[in-house]
């Protein structure tokens, strides 16, 4: 485990970025977790200090009027794979455990900026799905402007991600590429395939872990046995059966979802989150009682065979059913309003405007595990909070500030204003080009 | 049951005479032409809207709907489609949205319309009543498949019907031409920049031979042999049939109004992601132009991350009559959203109102039919709680030509069936 030198960086960071006192008035607070509150959220030293209709404004503090508008907790997208260099998945295999989305992070992708303008604060950052089992995922925070390592959420627990259904399938049913040139199949090519390459994963992953546990408890009574060779692909499953790393699904069909979860039972991990899940409502049951989460899509259907029984109702079911629902993008361009699509579940269901909004905030936050930091707006809390002109939930509604860790990072005002100094600068650019030299 | 229908709920102790013939009372009624009338009542004779207003009176034995705390609004209208050629997109089995061949006028739409098509039910619960369908090269790729330029003939149908000649409302609303573009981003411009020149003359060709081939057909003679292809052609040389030319970038834009002016055809812009200096141009012509979906990445890395947000509004101040299209069945139910996106970013509401109204039922020359509620017109209405173009508002119920449509669906079905899953 490499997280200690990762908190000392990321302590020294936030020395480096201590932001001043911000009061943000005149708004209506959406805390999530306890309400709503017609009145100001103080910042200090970069946590939220206090929530109230009056509180106390120290001396020297920055004020930010909302101007009647509305602060809500910085919206938490559970999957996506934005600031990911190059392509997200590494298809030659179908474990590629070893591979790591950590360390592919490349923080000037300019999606980060724009899902930042759309209230996005922080993002679990997931390899592709194109094999059963996939990367390992790192939950990232969108400080724009900094360094790959400083975007990585300091101590949230990692991920990796499983795959089933038609995206696994692919490699096992070529359709050539793109010059039309014969590809190779490569196992496995089914629903089947897909159980027997996670099982014998992790029965693979069982005996190292036995392996390792016996070496342990050899050097604990004092011997000296030579240590297990260190294996990177199964290291990270070991974690899983450790219960030290999460467990995100891409899945899509009631049976694959029923089939996971009894591997799950077999080899005695948890499964964290099913992620998409568009038939999740099918088995919404036997979801809850393995106590599994949910990140799915709010009204995506119709784009493969797997997404026809698709329902903008899942979300509202799985709630009601008991299972712990987050909605998510997947998506570049989605990822910048989940604000509305959260008001889809409002629509599409009846779930309550809180309900909905802690899809996107709150929810995310347990599911990643990271909800003592972040996901609602409560004294101690990280303040990652996004100010709106209008109700979150509305179609209507323009960001128009976002602070994570209580420094402004998106400012619209700031953007407004510099857009016709970009456009000038570019045409200047511009110009010199094509000047003959 | 959640889903059953509004009238039959409201109106089954007072059913009488036809289904497309009643007294639509206690509603506030928003045209999307003229003034909002509050509490007014709508009189639907045989689907056509025979009254509007506070004072009016239906004949005796009509049956009466009360609308109490519901609004009415005209059914909306999605300019840019493939609803009915294309089921799940991923399997082309499914999929009639692109053939082969690089000129294809002849091709029509509307033959290829499934009315059974999943697709209609829930795009219609959520108050569109009509959409354009075109043909497209999305999805074409096939080993060997050239890129297409002319896709064929877009129809304007309605979103119900037993039968796509029942559907159809124009069965040829326009010609759909594909402008070449120059591939950004790519290596060797100057091979780009061949290619793209020598396609120009392609499309300049081919509408020389149409012209030729209709004065070859006026002549006649015995040595006149017809052309399916050709003949496609020869609405849209006359400016009878509109050209729906898709072009994106402002350059492009630019190339295609001049082939346009040149060719002397009746040009609607479909999909242009920057205007820039095109505005002007598209105004100074009144090339109407149809937008798709304002909820898109920026077009360029470098734009303003608000770029797609704020088009609409600037295409709405530079005069252009507008209209919204989403060119993809899954996100049609999701056609007012974009709409009112673009009203956050400077479009004014109204505007937006129309362009997924009127605008595009003039636009498509279909405008004494549809597009508004105004006496003469379809019935084509909704009845909603609140503003139609919020997402939280739901639509209670939908008429298309004055008949009910059931707002269920594939995925109300599916929901009501786990929802009570013992």
């Amino acid at each position: 485990m490499r997280v200690p030198r990762t908190i000392l960086l990321a302590a020294l960071l936030t020395l480096a970025l201590r932001a001043q006192t911000i009061v943000i008035r005149n708004a209506t607070i959406l805390t999530i977790s306890n309400g709503e509150v017609k009145g100001s959220v103080v910042v200090r030293d970069g946590k939220i200090a206090e929530v109230g209709e009056k509180v106390s404004t120290p001396e020297g503090a920055q004020i930010i009027d909302a101007g009647g508008g509305f602060v809500m907790p910085g919206i938490i997208d559970c999957h996506t794979h934005i600031a990911v260099d190059g392509r997200i998945n590494e298809n030659s295999v179908s474990i590629s455990s070893m591979a790591n989305v950590a360390d592919a992070i490349n923080p000037e992708d300019i999606d980060i900026y724009r899902a930042l303008a759309g209230g996005v604060t922080t993002a679990n950052v997931l390899h592709g799905s194109a094999n059963a089992v996939g990367g390992q995922t790192v939950v990232v925070k969108l400080r724009w402007g900094r360094t790959a390592r400083e975007m990585i959420l300091e101590g949230a627990v990692p991920g990796i991600k499983l795959a089933l259904g038609e995206n696994p399938k692919r490699p096992g049913n070529p359709a050539g590429d793109a010059n039309g040139q014969t590809v190779n199949a490569r196992y496995p090519a089914t629903r089947m395939g897909i159980e027997d390459t996670i099982r014998g994963a992790f029965l693979e992953a069982r005996a190292y872990k036995a392996e390792w546990d016996a070496y342990l408890s050899q050097v604990a009574k004092g011997e000296h046995p030579t240590p297990p060779r260190t294996d990177l692909k199964l290291e990270p499953l070991k974690e899983v059966l450790e219960g030290k790393r999460l467990v995100h699904v891409h899945c899509y069909r009631a049976d694959e979802i029923l089939m996971l979860l009894r591997i799950a039972d077999e080899y005695g991990f948890r499964i964290r989150t099913l992620q998409h899940a568009l038939e999740g409502y099918k088995v919404a049951k036997e979801i809850a009682a393995s106590g599994a989460g949910v990140s799915t899509f709010s009204d995506w259907w119709s784009y493969k065979v797997e997404a026809f029984d698709a329902i903008p109702y899942n979300a509202a079911i799985l709630q009601k059913k008991g299972v712990l629902v987050s909605l998510n993008s997947d998506d570049a361009e989605l990822m910048r309003h989940l604000n509305t699509e959260a008001a889809k579940v409002v629509k599409y269901g009846g779930l309550s405007e809180t309900e909905a909004l802690a899809m996107i905030t709150l929810n995310p936050a347990k599911q990643l595990g990271i909800d003592q930091r972040v996901g609602s707006i409560e004294t101690g809390k990280d303040a990652d909070l996004v100010i709106y002109d209008k109700h979150p939930l509305s179609n209507y509604a323009k960001v128009q500030k976002v602070l994570i860790d209580g420094r402004v990072y998106f400012d619209r005002d700031v953007e407004s204003s510099k857009q016709p100094v970009r456009a000038a600068e570019k045409q200047k650019l511009l110009e010199k080009e094509k000047k003959p030299n | 049951m959640r889903f059953t229908c509004l009238l039959a709920i409201l109106a089954a102790s007072l059913w009488s005479g036809d289904a497309d013939t009643f007294l639509l009372r206690n509603v506030d009624v928003y045209p999307a032409v003229g003034p909002d009338v509050k509490g007014g009542s709508i009189l639907i004779v045989n689907g056509r809207i025979a009254d509007i207003g506070t004072k009016v009176t239906a004949a005796k034995g009509v049956r009466v709907v009360d609308g109490k705390g519901l609004r009415a609004y005209p059914g909306m209208l999605d300019s840019g489609t493939h609803l009915g050629l294309s089921e799940i997109s991923d399997v082309r089995a499914t999929v009639d949205t692109a053939e082969l061949g690089v000129f294809m006028p002849q091709l029509r739409a509307l033959v290829a319309v499934n009315p059974e098509s999943e697709h209609f039910p829930v795009v219609r619960a959520n108050g569109i009543t009509s959409v354009v369908t075109f043909p497209s090269s999305n999805g074409a790729g096939r080993p060997g498949g050239e890129r297409q330029i002319i896709t064929g003939q877009a129809a304007l149908i309605h979103a119900d019907g037993w039968t796509w000649e029942e559907m159809a409302v124009s069965r040829s609303a326009a010609l759909h031409l594909i402008f070449p573009a120059l591939p950004y981003n790519q290596t060797g411009f100057a091979e780009a920049k061949r290619t793209y020149d020598r396609q120009l003359q392609q499309i300049d060709e081919f509408f020389e031979e149409a012209r030729r081939y209709k004065t070859a057909k006026a002549v006649g003679g015995p040595g006149f042999k017809r052309d399916l292809r050709l003949d496609a052609m020869l609405p849209a040389l006359d400016g009878q049939l509109p050209v729906a030319i898709t072009a994106t970038r402002e350059s492009a834009i630019l190339d295609a109004i001049r082939f346009a002016d040149k060719q002397r055809i009746r040009m609607v812009l479909l999909q242009p992601r920057e205007l820039g200096k095109a505005a002007a141009e598209l105004k100074s012509r009144n090339i109407p132009v149809i937008l798709g979906r304002t909820l898109e990445l920026p077009l360029n890395e470098d734009d303003p991350y608000d770029s797609s947000f704020t088009l609409p509004g600037e295409a709405f101040r530079a005069g252009l009559k507008l209209a919204f299209g989403t060119f993809d069945n899954e996100f049609v139910r999701d056609l007012p959203y974009n709409a009112a996106t673009a009203v956050a970013y400077g479009l004014p509401y109204q505007e937006a109102l129309k362009a997924v109204t009127i605008n595009p039922a003039e636009i498509w020359g279909v405008s004494t039919q549809i597009g508004s509620l105004e006496k003469g017109k379809w019935a084509d209405l909704m009845l909603t709680t609140g503003d139609p173009l919020e997402t939280q508002t739901e639509v209670k119920a939908l008429f298309i030509k004055g008949k009910e449509v059931d707002l269920g669906n594939r995925q109300t079905r599916l929901y009501e069936k786990y929802l009570n899953r013992p």
